[in-house]
């Protein structure tokens, strides 16, 4: 009964959705006030709607009602609660249900706040908004039923897949939707500008609190994925340039880049037609790896061939949104007219750039992941595109990004001096040279020369976003207590971007840490052995079983030593799960700030008395998710913004006169 | 986090964790074994989805990785090992694709796009300032004429 509720629920929000859409469509063209309106309840009620249905679904899989097909094929009574919860987002079809929950609060939150957008453009918007919502309530309900029943019903399940299975996968997921679908709300707002023919700096401000909560989440949910990646596939890889890894990768370049040119519509009015462009191509490419993900043609050209039934609809959801928008562009984009001016060298020069790289390095990510099913498909023959081929191509675009990156805050508006700009940079440029110095001295050669560019590029990034900071709040140019004043009143986004740029630099730093200075030892160890890796001996005290709810385990344990110190104890484990008959391994990791002792138990060898074990020292690889989780709180930080709370553009005057207006700095 | 979306969301059940090189194929010597795990990084294992031999626990890739590496006890150079490789599996098998006609797009297309874009923002950034320009310089009707001209006499 309970999933027949779900599955009507899904099938009434669909008709709300369009009821969302068409009459607030024809209501903004006829100025019809009762019309545009319909669009708030609409909102709410699909939302409600489709919770309404997600709820369902999740009862199912809590109380393991193995009548449903989802279930079924996804779920077993063994299953830890926790896995049930999210193994409903964790198989195609309840993904996309979570795909489209996070749609329609998203538009919800639209329809309850957005009370200070004009009439039009909020009707608009949430117009765009509930076709979206059409489009993959169609897709849902026609190719992805999760509320399919099986008759007879099953006595169990085939469980989830156990690399699943895990805390950081299970929130993985939710992460990296809100980021793709936080992106629709950029793209309704352009759709709705370029129906409105109009675009101004208000608009800009609308859309920015959206954007950065989308980058955020899409940050973490990328951050999430790539530490799940190092701890349970057994050797501490962070990225692999897969073609999935890159589906969600390029949303965030593109939203990256939209970030910062939707600033220079703010402030300057500028770049306005370009910064719509983005919104569109950035939600275009977050269709995109929904598209590339869910249809299988990763896996194999030929397996979308003989079941290309999703493939298509999304194919095709792709077409008409991306081709629509594209299409009203061409058509409205040369009516908007062109704002502030500047000279290139100027903020505005410098974020021009940042969109100039940002953008190639997307199209590099784009071609590379790409060209190789075009080829396929096209029967022109084969070819590989994997990490050296990226990092070949992608590298000579972010290096100087990176660089300009540091620059570009200490440009001011219009017009700047970038020898002025530079020679306010000394102390970031001396802690580079120190930063290289050192490491060349203390590696003795330093390793490959890319790992000195490294280095010096995390030194600059990080040091420099905190020199601008010290230099916008005049620290040692005044009194303490007047900087601490300084810092105190200004703005949270000038907070936000100090804090994510800086984090930046520590990704890099990680980045390059483990990548250039990664030893290891791979060896087949009986009980009683010894390995030594890094100046650390690993002694194996043996192994023993472990039973978990739905699997059993060998769990090998490890005295790790330094000079004879007792340093840590580490458990790595070997889990075979009964129902999927999978093995997975749960590396065991000990970290200090400044490097990762990895160890992960292999197969046992053929007589039975040792095991293969692996055990890695990875230099600063913490760096890397630490950098990350920093530059999502900067996100969140700039998201408290006052100019971005609720109704700001409106309230702006009134508010000035509390104070908000008081230190007389550039913002930003 | 290479599977870690077709493990979120498709739940393939190909997956595996990574175990790839085994004890018995490390080579005594530490800088010929280095040599083979930066050589076997740029070679792809051909029956998994973009995995390289280092990362593959495939058969094949084992077999892969101890060709490369009996050619490099045998006194091969880098380079020599790659030839013998592509020689035997085609160009298919390395993730670093040679430049050739199919693949100008792939190593043309990123420096092609920066080139346009460049060129896109230059002319963008001079026909704004044509414009500005021409708006600074509009002439003035006669009217205006007349009354700057006042202006200026009654400065005198």
């Amino acid at each position: 009964m309970i999933p027949e509720l779900g599955h009507y629920a899904l099938v009434l929000a669909l008709f709300v959705a369009l009821v969302q859409s068409v009459p607030p469509l024809v209501g903004a063209a006829t100025r019809n006030a009762a019309w545009m309106n319909v669009a708030v309840p609409a909102a709410i009620a699909q939302m409600l709607l489709v919770l309404l249905a997600y709820a369902a679904l999740t009862w199912a899989h809590v109380v393991s009602d193995f009548s449903v097909l989802n279930v079924v094929q996804n779920s077993h009574s063994a299953k830890p609660m926790l896995y049930k919860v999210s193994g409903v987002w964790g198989n195609h079809e309840g993904s996309m249900m979570l795909w489209i929950v996070m749609l329609t609060i998203f538009g919800a939150a639209v329809a309850l706040f957005g009370r200070n957008l004009p009439p039009t453009l909020k009707a608009r918007v949430l117009a765009v908004q509930g076709l979206i919502g059409v489009g993959f309530l169609l897709f849902i309900l026609i190719t992805s039923n999760p509320f399919i029943r099986v008759v007879p019903a099953p006595i169990d399940g085939n469980d989830l897949n156990p690399l699943l299975q895990d805390p950081g996968l299970a929130f993985h997921p939710p992460f990296l939707y809100a980021g793709y679908v936080g992106f629709s709300m950029a793209f309704s707002f352009a759709v709705a500008a370029l129906i409105e023919g109009r675009v101004d700096p208000a608009w800009a401000r609308w859309v920015r609190p959206w954007t950065l909560a989308a980058w955020s989440t899409l940050t973490m949910g990328i951050a999430m994925g790539s530490w799940w990646a190092y701890y349970e596939l057994g050797w501490g890889g962070w990225w692999y340039w897969d073609p999935v890894e890159n589906a969600s990768f390029m949303p965030w370049l593109a939203g990256t880049a939209l970030l910062h040119s939707a600033i220079v519509v703010e402030k300057r009015d500028a770049l306005k037609s370009w910064t719509i462009l983005l919104a569109i191509v950035t939600f275009s490419l977050s269709l995109m790896g929904t598209f590339l993900v869910r249809s299988g043609i990763l896996t194999s050209v030929h397996a979308f061939a003989v079941d290309p039934k999703r493939g298509i609809f999304i194919l095709v959801l792709l077409a008409i949104a991306t081709g629509g928008s594209l299409l009203l562009y061409s058509l409205r984009a040369p009516t908007l007219k062109a704002g502030g001016l500047f000279a290139p060298i100027s903020r505005e020069g410098a974020l021009v750039l940042n969109n100039l790289l940002l953008s190639t390095a997307t199209a590099t990510v784009f071609i590379g992941t790409l060209y190789p099913l075009f080829l396929d498909i096209m029967k022109l023959g084969k070819v590989s595109v994997g990490a050296p081929f990226f990092n070949a191509t992608f590298l000579p675009v972010a290096i100087p990004m990176v660089v300009a990156m540091v620059v570009g805050p200490f440009l001011s508006w219009k017009r700047a001096d970038l020898g002025a700009a530079l020679t306010r940079l000394w102390v970031a440029g001396v802690a580079v040279v120190i930063a290289v110095a050192v490491t060349a001295y203390v590696k003795a050669g330093g390793g490959p020369l890319l790992a000195l560019v490294g280095i010096g590029l995390a030194a600059w990034a990080f040091v420099g976003s905190l020199v601008e900071f010290a230099d916008r709040i005049a620290l040692f140019r005044t009194s303490f207590r007047n900087s601490w004043n300084r810092a105190v009143h200004l703005p949270r986004s000038a907070w936000g971007m100090t804090i994510a740029h800086a984090c930046l630099g520590l990704s890099i730093l990680g980045m390059t840490g483990t990548s250039a200075w990664q030893t290891e030892s791979i060896s087949a160890m009986k009980p009683g052995d010894r390995a030594s890796v890094a100046g650390y001996e690993f002694q194996f005290d043996g192994v023993g079983l472990v039973d978990g709810p739905n699997f059993k385990a060998e769990r090998g344990v490890f005295t790790v030593t330094k000079d004879g110190q007792r340093v840590a104890t580490l458990e790595p484990e070997r889990r075979s799960y009964s129902t999927t008959r999978m093995t997975t391994t749960e590396s065991a990791i000990h970290t200090t700030v400044f490097s990762d002792l990895y160890v992960a138990l292999g197969d046992p060898t053929q007589n039975g008395t040792a095991w293969i074990v692996r055990i890695y020292h990875h230099p600063l690889v913490p760096w890397i998710w630490i950098g990350g989780v920093g530059m999502m709180l900067g996100g969140l930080v700039s998201l408290t913004d006052r100019r971005f709370r609720i109704g700001a553009p409106e309230r702006r005057r009134m508010a000035g006169k509390t104070g908000g207006k008081s230190a007389p700095l550039p913002a930003e | 986090m290479k599977r870690l979306l077709l493990a979120a969301l498709l739940a393939l059940s190909t997956l595996a964790p990574a175990l790839a090189v085994q004890p018995d194929e490390v080579l005594p010597d530490p800088a010929l074994e280095t040599r083979a795990r930066a050589i076997s990084q740029e070679l792809r294992c051909l029956v998994c989805q973009n995995q390289s031999i280092d990362d593959s626990n495939a058969p094949l890739a084992r077999d892969l990785r101890l060709l490369v590496r009996d050619r490099l006890k045998a006194g091969d150079s880098d380079d020599k090992v790659m030839e013998y490789v592509t020689d035997r599996y085609g160009d298919y098998v390395l993730l670093r694709p040679p430049f050739k006609a199919t693949t100008l797009v792939l190593w043309v297309g990123p420096f092609a796009v920066l080139l346009l874009g460049a060129a896109g923002t230059f002319l963008f950034l001079r026909g704004r300032r044509g414009v500005a320009a021409g708006a600074d310089t509009a002439p003035l009707s006669a009217d205006e004429r007349r009354r700057l001209d006042a202006l200026l006499r009654k400065d005198d």
